[in-house]
This record gives C-alpha cells, structure tokens and sequence, in this order.
C-alpha cells in the first residue's frame, strides 16, 4: 500500500532480506549448524556428527538442564503469585499507593541484573540468612528479576479487565475471595499463563546475575554453555545451546495452548 | 480502607526484604566496607581508576550507538512489514516474538562462526581471494560488542512499532497517496509522526537494556571491552573487591534507574 509500483515493491523486499537475513535467521541456523559440526574452518561446517548432543544430553548437561528447568519454573511460578498479588493489591489501593507499588516492582528491570546479583549475593552470605552456596540464593535472584515482569503484565491486563463481570458477580453476593477466585482470576488466566511463559524464557537465559553467585553444585545451562564456550569446546557449547533453545520453544508452546483454551471459554 | 493496603504489605514484604534491603546492603558496603571504617575512599579510588572511566565511557557510547542502530534498522524493517507486505510478513513478525525469548549471548556466540577468525566470512574471502587469513577482526573489539547488541535489541523496538502501525489508518496513507505525495514523503510526514511515541518508548527500553547488557559482553570475552556490568563482575568475581563493586554497582544503578524513570515518564506521556 505504501509502494505501489512492481519492481519497487522487490527493491524494497529485496532490501529487506539483505538487512534481515544475515542480522536474524543466520545467527539461529549458524548455531544449529554448528552444534552438528566436527570441524569449521571454511565457509561450511563439515564433519558432521551428532556426538554433541549425545554429550548435551547425559552428565554435567543433563543435570544443567534439571537445574535450570527446575529453577525458572519455581521462579516464574513464585514470582507469577508475588507479582499478580501486588497488581491485584495495586488495583484496589488508591491511586497515590498505586503509583508507589508499581514503581518499586518495576525497579528490578531498570536495575542491572549483574547488580542484582552482586547485591542478593552481599545480603545473604551473612547471618540472618544464610543462602550463598545453596540453590536457593540463584532461584531467589532469577525470582527477583522475572517478578518485576510478571507485574508488569498481569497489572496491564487488570486494567484492562471489564469491571462489569465482577460487578454482576458481587450484586449477586458472592464474596470477594469467591469474585476473585471465580470470576477475577479465570478472566485474567490468558494473561497470566503469558507471564508465566515470558517469566520462564527469562529465567532459562539468565546469565548475568547468575554468573554473580551459582554455587558449584547447581550449574544452570547459561553457565555450562559459557563455560563450553570459554574452553574453545564451540560446537559442543552450541548443541547445549539448541538444547536450551528447545527446551524454552516446547515450555513456550505448551503454554500459549493454555492460553488459547481460555480465551475461548 | 486499611485492609485494602493491608493486602499490599506481604508482597512489598517480600520485595523489601528480596532487593531492597540487598541493595540498600550495595549502598552500605560502597561507603561503609566490612573491613571497617566510613569513607568515600572506594569513591575516590574508582573515580580515579583509568579503567573505570574507560568502562562508563564505553558503557555509555556503546548503549547510545546501539540504540540509534535499534531504532534505524527496527523502523526500516517494521515499516516493510507492516506497510509492503509480503507473503510470510506475519511468520516474521511471529519469528521476532520468538527472536525475543532467547538470551542474548547466543548472539554472540553465533557471531564467532559467522565473523570469527576461522569463521565463515573469513573462511570464503580466504577461499576466494587464496590469501592467508580473512580481514574481519572486529568481533573482539567494541564492534563486535555493538552488532551483537543492535541484532539483538532490534526485535525490542519492533515489537512496539508493529502494534502502533497496525492501529494506523489505511486511509491515511491512500488521502496522501492520492494527493501526489511519493512514498518517502508519506514515510516522513504520515507514519514518522504516528510512530514517534512507539519509538521513544522502545528506543528509552533499548537503553535501559544496553546500558545494563552483560551476556554479549562476557561471551565476546575480549579484554579490551569493558563496560560497567562486566566491571562489577570482574571486581567482585575475580579480584573479590567487594567495596569496588558496590562502588560500580552504585553508579551504574543511578544511570540506569534515571534512564529507566525518564522511559516510564515518555511512554506514559505517549500513552503506550
């Protein structure tokens, strides 16, 4: 509608390959490539084998995955109940509470999560608690991270949501625990199975602040594949990497079928 | 009226006891060392550090550079999307979506095969031309950092984009196209201003996540880029100088809190 013209229209589609070829789809397909590479010192791979993911799959890497499975589900779901908790608090207080609340769980996105690290890490290596060393102290930085996310969505679709529903549902006497249980929450479950979907995509890539404070015992994938990467073992660090990639895309896709099956009931 | 605030505290709890208290712990720590003693010391030996003023520097021309890239090449491509559909136009624009769920040093990390010193640019310039070894060395320098971070926060600026071009008016364009103005022009004076306040508020996000961007850096693993993340890192990690850290870490905070303040109040005025 903007170009009208025939060979405009294929400059411009012609533009947009050159730009967005090599930039997007060339890095996932190198990696892929890659992680079925024995050798790469031309313009192709070759030597092609799958010993990679057959080492991606067992031992250290197989107990990274558990671990960062384990770790962005227990994080996205605490921070999907802290999170939908405040913006449900949030929606109720007046507006000058409203303001402050969204401010302080927006904070941890603005915040460099290297900082988070760095400071989750100086707080609970001393006394009263004590989580440095133990797995706890890396799901409670990643939750602190995804919860600001979490918030951000869900209190988007709150306001969002049509107050009649609620309305209708308390004029008929239901309690509130019994609107926010019955009508509320299952309005807003398209919502939430989305932040809980970008949560875990965020919680499976962190790096940053993961670096910052993950005790020996509890390698996350990131970790793995940085420290595959740092050793100049590439091609076994990108077959740990599709795998992290696919791990994401299937938890990813099961969670926006969730979604579809509640914006159709 | 008090019961209603009063279910806003266990959260605020949580968070104030998970990040507040933790950073006010940064703030103490950078003035106020475990080995004792109250002084801006740590302040004035990082301020003095060469290494430390290289890192803000780098840091900032960095992020700055990177979301100028973001916004041109996010607007050229939103724009082709959107405006010169093609067939698959909506798989690209989903493709993006899913661009965004991946983390950002598997860019890197893809860059080293592409441009890296046995890559494949230099693997088909030695093929080609027969010399010896390939020109592209810039992966281990700011360059290198710089493409990686405008790949991948490009998607970031797009996203918006794509939502405010789609609530633009068809007709809009056709009543200007009908009146003699050519496609640049529509670009400029139609779709710019429409796009403005979906570019700002990706722009100011993009930012934020450069300044703060630390995967990209570490996996470039080159010693000549330093930016403040990868100084607290390198501080606290390897030479366990905690006061130092807190120190960079309080810097870098208040530039990106600012930065990330000055973002909410431009996307709410932009009503995104």
């Amino acid at each position: 509608m903007l170009v009208h013209s025939r060979t405009g229209k294929w400059a411009v589609w012609l533009v947009f390959l050159v730009l967005f070829l090599p930039l997007f789809a060339l890095p996932l397909l190198v990696i892929l490539a890659a992680s079925f590479a024995g050798h790469w010192s031309s313009v192709l791979p070759s030597g092609f084998t799958t010993a990679h993911y057959t080492a991606a799959t067992r031992g250290e890497a197989l107990q990274a995955l558990t671990t960062s499975l384990v770790t962005a589900v227990t994080a996205s779901l605490l921070a999907l109940a802290v999170g939908t908790w405040a913006a449900l608090a949030a929606h109720a207080a007046p507006k000058p509470v409203r303001r402050v609340l969204d401010t302080l769980f927006v904070l941890p996105v603005a915040v460099p999560s290297v900082v988070v690290g760095l400071a989750v890490l100086v707080a609970f290596s001393q006394p009263p608690l004590l989580l440095n060393g133990t797995r706890w102290i890396v799901i409670v930085a990643h939750t602190v991270l995804v919860t600001a996310f979490a918030h951000q969505s869900v209190s988007a679709a709150i306001t969002r949501l049509d107050p009649a529903y609620e309305q209708a549902a308390a004029s008929l006497g239901a309690r509130p625990s019994y609107v926010l249980w019955r009508v509320r929450l299952p309005l807003l479950l398209p919502s939430l199975s989305a932040a809980a979907g970008l949560c875990f995509a965020l919680s499976m890539g962190e790096l940053s602040a993961t670096m910052m404070l993950y005790p020996p015992d509890w390698t996350p994938l990131p970790v793995l594949i940085y420290a595959a990467t740092d050793r100049g073992a590439l091609f076994a660090g990108s077959a740990v990497a599709v795998v992290l990639m696919t791990a994401t895309l299937i938890v990813l896709l099961a969670v926006s079928r969730v979604r579809t099956k509640a914006s159709y009931r | 009226m008090t019961r209603r605030l009063a279910w806003a505290l266990p959260p605020v709890a949580l968070l104030a006891l998970f990040f507040l208290y933790p950073l006010v712990l940064v703030g103490r720590q950078s003035i106020h060392p475990d080995t004792g003693g109250t002084s801006l010391q740590p302040y004035a030996d990082v301020f003095a550090s060469a290494a430390f003023r290289e890192a803000l520097w780098t840091t900032v021309w960095l992020a700055l550079a990177a979301t100028v890239g973001c916004l041109v090449l996010g607007f050229v491509l939103a724009l082709v999307i959107a405006f010169v559909p093609f067939p698959g136009a909506k798989a690209v624009a989903r493709f993006v979506d899913v661009f965004l769920s991946f983390p950002s040093f598997l860019i890197t990390l893809a860059l080293l095969f592409i441009y890296g010193t046995v890559g494949m640019a230099n693997g088909l310039w030695t093929d080609v031309t027969g010399a010896a070894e390939g020109p592209f060395r810039f992966l281990t320098t700011p360059w290198g950092v710089l493409l990686a971070e405008v790949t991948y926060f490009t998607p970031f600026v797009m996203r918006p984009l794509l939502a405010a071009f789609s609530q633009l008016d068809t007709a809009q364009l056709e009543a200007a196209s009908s009146l003699g103005a050519r496609a640049p022009r529509i670009v400029r004076q139609v779709i710019l201003p429409e796009a403005l306040p979906a570019l700002a508020a990706g722009g100011s996000l993009v930012l934020v996540l450069c300044l703060n961007e630390f995967g990209i850096v570490l996996f470039t693993g080159a010693k000549g880029v330093t930016t403040l993340p990868m100084l607290v890192y390198s501080k606290a990690i390897l030479e366990s100088d905690y006061p130092g850290a807190c120190v960079v870490a309080v810097v870098n905070v208040l530039i990106s809190v600012g930065l990330y303040g000055l973002y909410r109040v431009v996307s709410r005025r932009a009503g995104a």
